[in-house]
């Protein structure tokens, strides 16, 4: 016996998309059926998988307190490997994608004052950190770096928070100081940047007054983000008994395991509480939970079956 | 104190379904409120009720409305699995940081200060969260695995010699489920100091705090304050060893991620949760294997069902039968529109035999899936020590399944009263070893 509403199925339709700036659209992305999505915290991002199999990563940049919508911020990157142009060239309100996630390897640790540092659209994690700075009443301050002003897609918020917001672009040449921004801040001050490479390899020199805990950058691009998705069937194969079952790529293993007998105990139905884990003998797990690092996604032995699914032809399981 | 609940307990006489609610007159709308609640006079807090909540469940479930209102405490409540997981999970309407028992830490000064997980909302539950979810997470606790595995074994040996063909008979609370996870947990979480005693009292005391202010809670008063005294004394950086899940909360501190006012309060949450809802749910599943002997033997046959027969006593027990929420705005259940910081109390065990969602519900069944339960909650408050009550239920499950031909009952089992927790005082139980 199921309930449709926890059956939940990992397609999100666009709702909305906005151009923000010159080369920046943002996406509101929702459930086919409006539920509920799962929760993340500022820093989260997910994984998108678009219609070519394209799969990309996304600071979600939201508001956590809407459960039933996600909203990213693309920028366009003419020299990319396409699939932010996918994004704008061709996706429309009302077309599907699927995700993964969210994730969070930049979370907000607790502090008595936040140093904000965006390059570009590295703005998108902090948006929310903001937000949620504002809510616990806790001093922020932020840098917001970019080319030039049209490229720049928040901003607004240098009026809406003037004193706190510093915006430099660099088009005429020179180069912010982040040192000089930063000044002497309170000793339990930290530190979340993202942007781009040369931003954040010269940011443990700029922010040398702080011990390096207190820094946290969060990079655009993570090896395992360029791995495209098949959506042809694949094979489960479970060890003990040898059996082969086909799974269609839209099908949950859960669900493919279940409807051949075998139930796998789960407890959230969406990668965040780890209760299904199976081991991994053979194959290569396209990872959709919220549990997993990087290096754990990488050592391929283990997989959370009610979210994730197959790379390769086949998944060899220890069931 | 003594009250025989459920399934097939021979002592009890009764053949699986709860009593009919046809004897509780008081469900009809509710007048004082210009809404669809359906109004059902019942004290879930009462001692009788607390023996045995079941047929009070079920005039819950079926008062015709997903919404329900107990005049009594002047509260809502909520029973059907499909509303009572929305509650939990809808964070973002329902509050836990004023409180999740009864008491409303908006207006009144809870016994302790609040915890910064259970007793908590985001974004303020966010960091004490992350840490526990890595720190008790079901690959961290692997290297505890072969640990816990022997000294199972251990306890088992103990308890039934080295004999074979012989019969023990015990209590299985007092031998089993109060002996092994505090053989296991206080040395996990790295507790050196001694005064293990405290831990069940304090768990218990805290449980039934959730609770109106009745005769569980008066009663103990008093004695609980050298306990929390001794807790409080466990939860520094200096008290704990090493190695264990407390350093590992004390470790996130050098990393900024866990403030130094922060991390001996998450501490004192492993102390407060882990340990009675683990002895409650090793309960459990004695309980009903003990009223299944067909079930111990298919399991005896197969002990790749353990996990699964520990879920399906959980989702027939409820160890944790209740918790409450505060709603942060104007909110709807059911067509009801509940104001802004009102408590709704939240039945966890009715959910979890709601015939709405669960085939023959009061069956404990292990061709059942039991995915699903809410019995350790679901969503961001979802029980962060779930993977260690698994661990810990399926080791001592499959050192007494290798020792245990068959068991039954010795004498009555007697009901274990807390304002939050379904369990046993009592299992005797007549071992059967090979």
């Amino acid at each position: 016996m199921h309930d449709s509403i926890y059956q939940h199925g990992d397609d999100l339709v666009i709702t909305q998309r906005t151009p923000v700036s010159d080369s920046v659209v943002e996406l509101t992305l929702q459930r086919g059926n409006g539920g509920r999505l799962p929760d993340w915290a500022p820093g989260a991002h997910i994984d998108l998988i678009l219609p070519s199999g394209r799969v990309r990563q996304y600071s979600l940049c939201g508001d956590r307190w809407q459960a039933h919508q996600y909203r990213v911020a693309v920028q366009r990157d003419p020299r990319g490997s396409g699939g932010s142009q996918e994004i704008h060239d061709q996706l429309r309100v009302g077309d599907r994608v699927r995700f993964g996630g969210p994730r969070n390897n930049f979370r907000l640790a607790p502090a008595t004052e936040y140093r904000f540092i965006a390059g570009g659209i590295g703005i998108t994690p902090l948006l929310p950190m903001i937000q949620q700075a504002e809510h616990l009443n806790i001093l922020w301050r932020l840098l917001y770096l970019g080319r030039d002003q049209r490229r720049m897609a928040y901003r607004q918020l240098a009026s809406r928070y003037s004193n706190q917001v510093t915006v430099h672009t660099s088009g005429h040449g020179h180069r912010a100081s982040v040192k000089q921004w930063l000044g002497t801040p309170d000793p339990h001050t930290l530190v979340y940047a993202c942007g781009p490479e040369h931003l954040l390899d010269a940011l443990p020199d700029e922010c040398a007054v702080l011990p390096p805990s207190q820094l946290r950058l969060e990079r655009f691009s993570s090896p395992l983000a360029d791995v495209p998705v098949s959506r042809e069937s694949f094979d489960i194969v479970l060890s003990r008994s040898g059996r082969r079952i086909t799974a269609k790529s839209s099908d949950s293993v859960v669900n493919v395991l279940s409807d051949a007998g075998i139930d796998v105990i789960t407890s959230c139905s969406r990668g965040v509480c780890g209760t299904c884990e199976v081991g991994v003998i053979e194959g290569r797990v396209d990872h959709r939970d919220a549990l997993l690092d990087d290096d754990e996604r990488s050592r391929n032995d283990c997989m959370f079956p009610c979210v994730s699914r197959s790379l390769s032809d086949s998944l060899v399981l220890d069931l | 104190m003594t009250s025989l609940a459920a399934s097939r307990c021979p002592f009890s006489g009764a053949t699986g379904a709860p009593s009919s609610s046809a004897d509780g007159p008081a469900t009809h709308e509710a007048p004082r409120i210009a809404s669809t609640a359906a109004v059902v006079d019942v004290d879930p807090f009462d001692e009788a009720v607390l023996a045995n909540p079941h047929p009070m469940h079920e005039q819950l479930r079926e008062a015709g409305r997903d919404l329900v209102y107990l005049p009594q405490y002047d509260t809502y409540a909520v029973a059907r699995y499909e509303v009572v997981r929305e509650t939990l999970e809808n964070w973002q309407d329902f509050a836990s940081g004023a409180g999740v028992g009864l008491s409303n830490f908006n207006r009144e000064e809870p016994w302790r200060a609040p915890s910064l997980l259970l007793e908590a909302d985001p974004p303020r539950h966010d960091a004490p969260r992350a840490a526990l979810e890595k720190i008790l997470g079901p690959r961290r606790l692997r290297h505890y695995e072969s640990g816990w595995m022997d000294t199972a074994h251990r306890l088992v040996d103990s308890l039934l010699g080295q004999g074979i063909g012989s019969t023990r008979e015990l209590d299985a609370v007092t031998a089993i489920s109060e002996v092994y996870p505090l053989q296991v947990f206080p040395d996990a979480v790295g507790l050196t100091q001694g005064g293990l005693e405290n831990l069940l009292p304090y768990g218990n005391f805290a449980f039934n705090a959730f609770g109106p202010r009745n005769r569980l809670v008066t009663d103990e008063m008093e004695s609980i304050k050298p306990v929390m005294a001794w807790v409080a004394q466990q939860c520094p950086r200096e008290a704990l060893s090493a190695e264990g899940f407390g350093a590992d909360i004390w470790a996130r501190t050098d990393h900024r991620d866990l403030t130094e006012e922060q991390a001996p309060m998450i501490v004192r949450s492993l102390l407060t949760a882990g340990v009675d809802t683990t002895v409650y749910g090793i309960s459990a599943v004695l309980y009903h294997l003990a009223s299944n002997p067909e079930q111990y033997q298919r399991l005896r046959n197969d002990p790749s069902l353990v996990r699964r027969a520990f879920e399906e006593a959980l989702r027939l027990e409820s160890p944790v039968q209740t918790f409450f929420r505060t709603t942060t705005r104007e909110v709807s259940i059911g067509g009801t529109t509940l104001p802004t910081d009102q408590k709704v109390l939240m039945f966890l065990g009715a959910a979890n035999r709601d015939p709405r969602r669960w085939e023959n519900p009061d069956a404990f069944d292990l061709d059942r899936n039991p995915s699903g339960h809410v019995a350790f909650g679901s969503g961001i408050h979802q029980c962060a020590g779930q993977h260690v009550a698994r661990l810990e239920a399926a080791c001592i499950l499959i050192a007494l399944l290798e020792r245990v031909e068959h068991l039954e009952f010795a004498a009555a089992p007697e009901r274990k009263i807390n304002n939050t927790l379904l369990g046993w005082a009592s299992l005797p139980l007549r071992l059967h070893t090979t």
